[in-house]
Parts: structure tokens; sequence; C-alpha cells
């Protein structure tokens, strides 16, 4: 029974991963750089909730509409002002300023709201649960979380395939050379790009700040399984991303059933074993949607 | 025809005022303990263990291309090598060598496993493999679980003694990074690694194995910061797995080879001191130093690639390692260089 119980919340879990892994599938299908901030990023949106949750009088569970907006306009200035000049070096400099915003929002973070953890609280929301059976329940929290993190990828998608952003983005993608020669902005293109990961992996910051807590050390962390959901999924592929993170999720949940070692062991392990077998992934893809 | 087109030489002048001043800076470095505080060579310590990390990422990264934020597995390997072997009655001092060797030994498979990657995905990858350790590590109880574990066999030495062992041991494993790395440039291998730094695709056209060069180098990285992290156990006397296999080194050693310059081996000289003399003089504002420190570092690599050194090499032909090789036309004084960048 605690073997079901796992499995099942593994999924549920894995819905926390996929909102991590989203963004980063994005940007790195549309600009060949992993964002080693992405965690980070996160974690901040998490703590500009607890910011301004006091002051807007706003319930925590719907603080989203205030942060996810905040983020995407971060994410385009971000992209524009600082990831964009560094790619004009090579994709390595990128990585390293990524790298470098990284330990500078973990150590604003550190001074601004020390190293104590924080949460939101969002009442009935985060601690009722539909109970299956005696032994298993599964918390409504956790239920929304898989759903946003579905939605997220649906809407992507859908974005990706029928708007003519989506399609602009898709060419850029495939070739940037030819996409610019039929008068596609890259710049932009790579500014929208960043600013659709930044507002969805806030949405994933505060998810993560209601389904546990956060401090200004949490981002490596989710950092880490969020890649790993994109690269077991298969790059450029989001539906990829969705089964990786639920695969990781489950990894987890089931090591857990093992040890607390064990628990934390387990997806970085599954992560390694797929690399090994099968480095392109389960559903690999040339380009973007 | 042939005659006077020119003569390539391997140094210039400055080269061998390193060879004099080095020299003598070295003897002046390990007098140091009879001649100053003990909180001024603890700095050093410091310095020496940061230059010994950026030397080695700057090999890795600005000459094999090889871009690692997980270069903290090794330090965790160094860190706990010593642990292991003093709590089998080791002198912990006798374990440094030991640990280099072992940050080696533990390179060879997992250089297997991340060599089929590249790029951004290379870095994670080594990035998880340090996780892994870490994970790995705090499983084991013996070896003190999350809360560490303390380093027997020293605590019974004066401190006076044990600082100045300390100081020397640390002395010796960045005098043998640098040495090393200069001769690993000077070698043949030297010549495949800067062309790989220079123009990866054309270094294979021209048939350098550039597999194999970035394996020796990544080899050579491990055992460094294996011995750099030997290093960081008897300075504090204490081994926990959250410290020696934290991220934070990384970004320490990235940062120090950005700000000095990365790609020559005076860059992380330059940026370990500067580092270091940063972070001494920010201490009291916390952990402000590190977002300066990084944002400097971002802000060089985006708009001054080659950081101090670069900047300064730019203006003057002159290279304190002879490395490379100079081009100088016959007929002028040896000290005019013909080609400024080294070949």
């Amino acid at each position: 029974m605690s073997w079901i119980n796992a499995l099942i919340q593994g999924i549920f879990l894995g819905g926390l991963f996929v909102l991590f892994a989203a963004g980063l599938s994005l940007l790195f299908g549309v600009m060949e750089v992993i964002n080693l901030a992405h965690g980070d990023i996160a974690v901040a949106g998490g703590y500009l909730a607890v910011v301004l949750i006091p002051i807007l009088h706003i319930p925590a569970i719907w603080i989203f509409i205030v942060v996810v907006p905040v983020f995407v306009v971060i994410g385009y200035l971000v992209q524009r002002l600082l990831f964009q000049p560094s790619l004009k070096s090579g994709s390595l400099t990128t990585l390293l300023v990524t790298f470098g915003l990284s330990v500078i929002i973990e150590n604003l973070l550190l001074e601004g709201f020390s190293a104590n953890s924080h949460s939101l609280s969002i009442g009935r929301l985060g601690s009722g649960a539909f109970r299956i059976t005696s032994q298993l329940s599964i918390s409504y929290l956790s239920v929304v979380i898989l759903f946003v993190a579905i939605a997220t990828i649906v809407l992507i998608q859908l974005g990706l395939s029928r708007t003519k952003t989506g399609r602009i983005i898709r060419a850029v993608a495939d070739d940037r050379e030819a996409a610019q020669l039929i008068g596609a902005d890259y710049k932009h293109v790579f500014g929208i790009a960043a600013g659709v990961a930044f507002g969805t992996v806030a949405l994933a910051g505060l998810a993560l700040s209601m389904y546990s807590q956060i401090t200004p050390s949490a981002g490596p962390t989710y950092l880490i399984y969020g890649f790993e959901a994109v690269v077991i999924g298969g790059l450029g592929s989001l539906w990829g991303t969705l089964a990786g993170g639920i695969v990781l999720g489950v990894a987890a949940t089931i090591g857990l059933v093992a040890s607390a070692n064990f628990g934390a062991l387990a997806p970085h392990l599954v992560f390694l074993a797929i690399l090994a077998i099968r480095p392109q992934g389960f559903f690999p893809k040339k380009a973007l949607a | 025809m042939s005659r006077n087109l020119g003569t390539v030489s391997r140094s210039q002048y400055s080269g061998y005022y390193l060879g004099v001043v080095g020299s003598v800076a070295v003897v002046v470095l390990a007098a140091l303990p009879y001649l100053v505080a003990q909180g001024f060579t603890n700095i050093l310590i410091n310095l020496f263990i940061l230059l010994t990390l950026a030397n080695m990422w700057n090999v890795l990264a600005g000459y094999g291309g090889l871009v690692s934020v997980g270069q903290q597995a090794f330090i965790g390997v160094g860190a706990y090598t010593v642990l292991l072997m003093a709590q089998h009655g080791v002198e912990p001092f006798l374990a440094i060598p030991v640990a280099m060797v072992m940050g080696a030994v533990f390179a060879v498979p997992v250089s297997w496993f991340l060599f089929r990657l590249t790029g951004g995905y290379f870095a994670i990858a080594t990035w998880v493999v340090a996780v892994i350790a870490g994970i790995v590590i705090t499983g084991v109880p013996s070896l003190g679980g999350g809360t560490g574990a303390s380093l027997p066999g020293l605590h019974l030495m004066n401190s006076v003694l044990l600082g100045a062992l300390t100081y020397w041991a640390s002395l010796a494993v960045v005098l043998a990074s640098l040495v090393g790395v200069y001769l690993l440039l000077r070698s043949r291998l030297g010549l495949a690694l800067t062309a790989v730094r220079d123009n990866e695709i054309g270094a294979r056209s021209v048939g350098v194995k550039v597999t194999r060069a970035k394996r020796v180098v990544y080899l050579i990285s491990a055992s460094g910061c294996a011995g750099a992290g030997a290093l960081i156990a008897i300075s504090q006397l204490n081994v926990q797995a959250a410290n020696v296999f934290n991220i934070q080194w990384t970004a320490y050693m990235i940062f120090a080879v950005l700000i000095g310059g990365i790609g020559s081996i005076e860059g992380p000289i330059i940026g370990a001191v500067v580092f270091i003399v940063l972070q001494q003089s920010l201490a009291r504002f916390n952990a402000w130093y590190l977002v300066i420190v990084g944002a400097v570092a971002m802000i060089i690599a985006i708009w001054a690639r080659g950081g101090i050194w670069g900047i300064w090499a730019n203006r003057s032909s002159t290279k304190l390692f002879p490395v490379g090789y100079f081009l100088r036309k016959p007929s002028e004084k040896k000290s005019s260089v013909l080609a400024k960048t080294e070949y």
C-alpha cells in the first residue's frame, strides 16, 4: 500500500518539478543556453509574494496575478540587458553570466530575509486533502499544482503552435539566420521567451512556498530537478518535460520509502541512468513544438 | 630568401625576471611564519587555496573549454580522503598527496560519463555529480553523516606550529599547481590545449586529439581541487559535507578567474589576489561582498572578456610565464616583439 501511495504522491510532486522545468526547456530550446539562475529566480518570486501579501492584502493563492507579470517583465529586461550582450562572446559566457546572477540573487535574498525559511499560508487549501482510502489521501494543493503545471505546458504549446509570436519563436529556434532574413527580430523573440520562462518559474516558486518552504539557498536544488526533467523528457519537447518531471517525482517519493537519504538520491540516479542509456531522452525533437 | 625572416624565441626578459623574482618571492613566502603574525598567514592560506582552485578551473575552462560548475565534487573527495586516512592514524599532512591522487582516480569514471555531454549539459551534469557525491557521503555515519566530523590527529599540536605547517602545506600545493600547469602548457599537450582554447574545430582538423587532451586536463583539475579540499579539511580541522560539497567554492574559483582573466596563467593569480582583498575589505558587509564580486565578474565576463590581465596584455606584450612563442624582426633590438600575441 505504501508503494502505491508513494507512486501517486510522486506523480503529484512531479507537477512541481514540471513547473520548474517548463521555462528552462523553452529558454534552452530557443536560445540554447541553460539558465543556471532559474531556481533562484523561482525563490525570488516566492519572496516577492512574502513581501507583497501583507501590503496588498490579497489572499496568497491569488498573488500570482501580481507576481507573474512582474517576472515576465523582469525576464524580458534581464534577457535584453544582460544575457543578450553576453551571447556575443559565445554561449559559455552566457552560462557563466547566469551562474553569476544565481550567486547574486541568492546572497541578496540572504541579506534581505536571513537564512530562515519562509512559506505562504493558504489556509484550508493547504491543509485539506481528498481521502481516497484510509491510507491514501491527496492534498488539494498538490492537485492544484499538477493542474497548473499541465495547464502551463499546454498553454506554452498552444502559444508556440497557434500564435504569430509562437511561429516566430519556432522559426528563430529552428534557424536564427534564416528567420532574421525574413524579418524576425531574434533579440525581441529571445526576450519574449525569457519573459515566459521567468513568469512560469515565478509560478513554480509560489507553488514551492505554498507546498513546503523556501530559503535563499533553495534555488539550485530545484534548478537541478528542472534540468533533469528537461533532459529525461528530451530536449525541445514540452510533453517530454511533463513526463520527465513526473518520472523524477515518482523516483523521489519511492526512494523516500527506503530512506530519507535515498529519497534525495533516487531522482539523480534515475537521471544519470537515463543519460547513460538514452542521452537524447524519451521524446527528442530537433526543434521546439 | 630564408635569411633574416625573423627569430622565434620562447621567452622574453620578463620571463627571466619572473624566474629571479619568483624564486625570491617563494623564499620570502616560505619564511613568513617567522616574520608576520599568524592572522596574516591564515589569510594567505585562504589565498593559496583559492588560487589553487582558480588555477585548476582556468586550465579546465580557459584551455580545455570544459565549463564545470561541479569541481566541489573533487574538493569533497580530497577533504574526505584526509578525514578517512586520519581516522586510520595517518598524519593529515601526509594524506594530502594521497588526496590528490584520489581526486584523479575518481575523475576517471566520472569523465567517461560526463564527456558524452557538451556545453551547458556538461556544466549541469558536473553539478549533479557533486550533489550525488554529497548525498552519498551524508549517508555514511562513520564519516560524520550530515553534521560533519572533526579531523583527528592534529588537535594536540601546538597551534602556532600547526598554523605554520598548514601554511607551508598550502604554499607547497599552490606552487605544485602553478608549476604543474606551467610545465603542462609548455609541453606538446600544452600546445594542443592552446590550439583547443583558440579554435576547437580548427585544432581537431589539424590532428589534435581534442578529447584526450580534455580528459588529461579534467584529471589534472580534479587532482588539484582535491589537493585544495585536503587543505580546507586541515585548515578548518573539521569536514562537513554541506561545506566541502558547496557550490560556493565553484563560485569563488569562477569569479577569481573571470576577474583576473581566463585563458592565461597570470589571470587566476591576479584574480585570486583581487578576490581575497575584496573579501577582506568588504568582510563587514556580510553577503554583500559576494554580490559585489559576482557583479564585477559578470560585467567583466560580458564586456572585458580577458579580465584584468587581458586589459594589461592587450597594451603590452609582456608575459610573466613564457608558455608561448615570440616572433621578432631580425633587425630590431631583442626587447621589441614583432607580434603582440604569443603563438
